[in-house]
């Protein structure tokens, strides 16, 4: 019994105090793209086709689509220009559509809005989870996951994952939706009472990610015709972007 | 014995690897599997065209065989090599075959065959997962508890059947495919832009270890040389990966056995490891580090440094949480004899990794086929007997140390080379009609990949297998007699992949 008070006082407390500071990310940390067109030379369209999911588009003006970006460095590495196109370190990337999910030069991102008056009321406060993985690689599984650890502490903001559908407000899903877990998935929404929310977490969740283009799978909650209400990119998204999303949703992210 | 011999990141001309007749193929591998080697590879590629990789004991270089099948049937050598049941399967799955007298010929990822062939189950369409015949106990006392696809907690999917005599469990049987996303059929072909994600994702916690994998198979066929450097950035990340794993998984167990202060220091701990892999390459589980040829970003020296000093404090850390789980007698209670696996089936069954060095069997790829750094670095070999709970728990400590104790010396020997290239130049095209093999040991054992190129230089043939291919049928096998509440436990202390296996 001493040695573990023993312990307990070397590992000390270690919950980061997010969102009120953010704690530090990797130096190679690979956030929000930062585009600048003007630096493209005449004509370029070398990360367009770099890119393995086509989440870039340079025909009407240099544009990453969030929701089907991995965040590798394709396009980075294709890049004739060093600053066209770079990674930036902002991991606040969180929305609440698809179509919000674009990265466009001279636009403001269109981060997630704090849920109407009427669902903030019910789940402001106390958001209950049920995770559904239908075709995840476990990356985002492992990154949804550790928010649940003393690290990130999810409950103080009162969220929860719970084990049943039926104590569930919300779904989240990760994984493209394969055909072999579109049943389940769809149980498992039909089983969450109503009013609910639908959470994407990460590419496969919002376009299929890597497995885009296979017959195998739906193309996430869109392709498999279930609307969302939050969508969070990345392969896999940082916990902190994940945190953030959730946060946002909720209105409890200081302004 | 017959087929070619070549060592791990080695490529073979297919023309030297004599196509053997179909019953002399099977009388190899029952042969060599009888003389004590491993079962690495059984697949079938396009035109019938069947491979096998076997390990043969005391030996680096490994034996490659071919042949083609004979037609849409063939007899099973499952009842003498029962590590072959799971690619037998497969292969009837995948190309529509049959193995006759395969003793238990069930579908493995519920899909239809890739070309069009008769389903060997005569399955209706659409196929469901979990639609099979279910291993069942009859008798009036007996229960069945059925858990799944949707687990309780952020898990993967897949279905547990269990055959109950109150609490007691007779037999568990497994059925997974939920997360199958044709990863396999998407290879062959022409090499597709999306290859490379597709191998880190394979298993999204073994990021390193399948691209690792994939990279020892095309620098093979390529001919490349890594770089000293890289190949010790590889090993510094595939070794950051095990022990974020490992460092999570006895968090978990302490955790099942409700022992709070561990779970909650590694759950911390584990982060921080992880945390160590994006100081690397910016992303936590290793995502775009690996690529053919080398790796995309180098270990400056002020990084080492970095890295040295979050080593120190993370291993001091984690040594501080295990050490105290394993001197709680109340733990140790609840470990010990629990979800035994007796080393005679781990072996037949051809389990690996920390799975089967818990039952004494010793195998590990970085010792046994050495690739990158590990052919400089002494790996201590983790070993225990008892094959339970307890002795897979001791297995990951000991492989946390170990992998402790090659971050110091791999990070000595970044410091102590001069300052040079992560990458070789990889060639546009691969050579035509030649076999590879990339072979590493990933946190839950070794990862087989396996490939041929076509006669435009393609990838005609890409076989993938993750260690909990080989490993789920473990798991069942630790519940015999077990109560069914140790199975979360009995689940955590292995802790496999279901989209490994389901790939």
């Amino acid at each position: 019994m001493l040695k573990i008070l023993a312990s307990r006082l070397r590992q000390g407390h270690r919950t980061n105090r997010f969102p009120g500071e953010v704690p530090p990310l990797p130096d190679r940390f690979r956030g929000r793209p930062v585009l600048r067109p003007e630096e493209c030379p005449t004509g370029c369209d070398a990360c367009e086709k770099a890119c393995p999911t086509g989440a870039i588009t340079v025909g009407e003006g240099l544009r990453v689509d969030l929701g089907r970006c991995l965040f590798c460095t394709e396009c980075t590495d294709a890049c004739p220009r060093d600053r066209a196109l770079v990674f930036g370190p902002e991991f606040r990337m969180a929305a609440r559509s698809v179509e919000d999910l674009a990265v466009v030069p001279g636009e403001s991102y269109r981060l997630a809005e704090a849920l109407e008056a009427r669902a903030l009321a019910l789940f402001g406060r106390s958001l209950k989870l049920r995770v559904v993985s239908a075709g995840g690689c476990n990356g985002c599984e492992v990154d949804v996951n550790v928010l649940g650890t003393v690290g990130w502490d999810l409950g103080r903001f009162g969220i929860q994952v719970v084990a049943s559908p039926r104590h569930a407000d919300a779904v989240l899903i990760c994984g493209p939706v394969t055909r072999s877990m579109e049943l389940g998935l769809r149980k498992t929404l039909e089983a969450t009472p109503d009013p609910k929310l639908v959470i994407a977490v990460g590419a496969c969740a919002i376009s299929g990610g890597p497995f885009s283009g296979l017959d195998e799978q739906l193309g996430g909650a869109p392709g498999a015709g279930i609307p969302v209400d939050l969508v969070i990119p990345g392969c896999p998204p940082h916990p902190l972007t994940i945190l953030d999303g959730l946060l946002r949703l909720l209105d409890q992210v200081p302004r | 014995m017959s087929g070619a011999f070549l060592p791990n990141g080695g490529a073979l001309p297919l023309a030297s690897i004599p196509r053997l007749p179909f019953p002399a193929f099977q009388e190899a591998i029952v042969q060599a599997c009888s003389d004590g080697a491993k079962l690495l590879c059984l697949a079938a590629g396009r035109d019938m065209a069947g491979y096998a990789l076997l390990a043969p004991p005391g030996s680096a270089a490994l034996q490659a065989l071919r042949t083609t099948f004979p037609g849409r049937e063939f007899p099973s050598i499952t009842p003498q090599v029962p590590e072959a049941h799971l690619f037998e399967r497969e292969i009837c799955e995948q190309r529509g075959l049959r193995a006759n007298a395969h003793p238990w010929f069930r579908p493995v990822r519920h899909h239809h065959p890739w070309a069009p062939a008769p389903d060997p189950w005569s399955r209706p369409d659409p196929i469901e997962p979990a639609v099979v015949d279910f291993h069942r106990v009859e008798g009036r006392q007996v229960h069945e508890v059925g858990v799944g696809p949707v687990h309780a907690g952020v898990i993967e999917p897949g279905h547990f059947r269990f055959q109950c005599h109150g609490e007691t469990v007779f037999s568990l049987d497994i059925s997974l495919g939920y997360q199958h996303r044709g990863i396999e059929r998407a290879l062959t072909g022409n090499p597709h832009p999306l290859t490379f994600k597709r191998m880190e994702t394979a298993a999204g916690d073994s990021t390193i270890a399948h691209a690792w994998a994939h990279c020892l198979v095309l620098e093979g066929l390529g001919g490349v040389q890594v770089p000293v450097r890289a190949n010790l950035v590889r090993g510094i990340a595939l070794e950051l990966e095990r022990l974020a794993n490992h460092t999570g998984d006895l968090g978990a167990i302490a955790g099942d056995v409700g022992f709070l202060p561990t779970m909650s220091f590694c759950g911390r701990l584990r982060g921080d490891w992880l945390n160590m892999t994006a100081v690397l390459c910016g992303s936590r589980l290793g995502r775009d580090l690996l690529k053919p040829g080398g790796v995309r970003f180098d270990v400056e020296p002020a990084r080492a440094r970095d890295l040295r000093k979050r080593l120190q404090e993370t291993e001091a850390g984690t040594r501080d949480a295990v050490e105290l789980l394993f001197a709680d007698a109340s733990v140790l209670a609840r470990l010990e004899g629990t979800g035994r696996v007796h080393r005679a089936h781990a072996a037949n069954l051809g389990l690996v990794g920390p799975a089967a060095r818990a039952c004494g069997l010793p195998g590990d790829v970085r010792r046994d086929h050495p690739y990158g750094p590990y052919r400089d670095a002494e790996m201590r070999p983790a070993l225990d007997e008892l094959g339970d709970v307890a002795a897979r728990a001791r297995v990951r400590w000991q492989e946390i140390q170990a992998s402790c104790a090659f971050l110091h010396w791999a990070l000595d020997a970044l410091e102590g080379l001069p300052a040079g290239p992560v990458e070789a130049p990889t060639p546009k095209a691969l050579p035509p009609e030649y076999l590879a093999v990339g072979l590493t040991e990933g946190w839950r054992g070794a990862v087989a990949h396996l490939a041929a190129t076509d006669w435009s230089g393609k990838l005609g043939f890409y076989k993938l297998v993750d260690p909990s291919f080989r490993n789920w049928p473990g798991l069942s096998l630790a519940l015999r007699g077990e109560g069914i509440s140790d199975f979360p436990l009995c689940n955590k202390s292995f802790n496999l992949s279901y989209c490994g296996f389901d790939l």
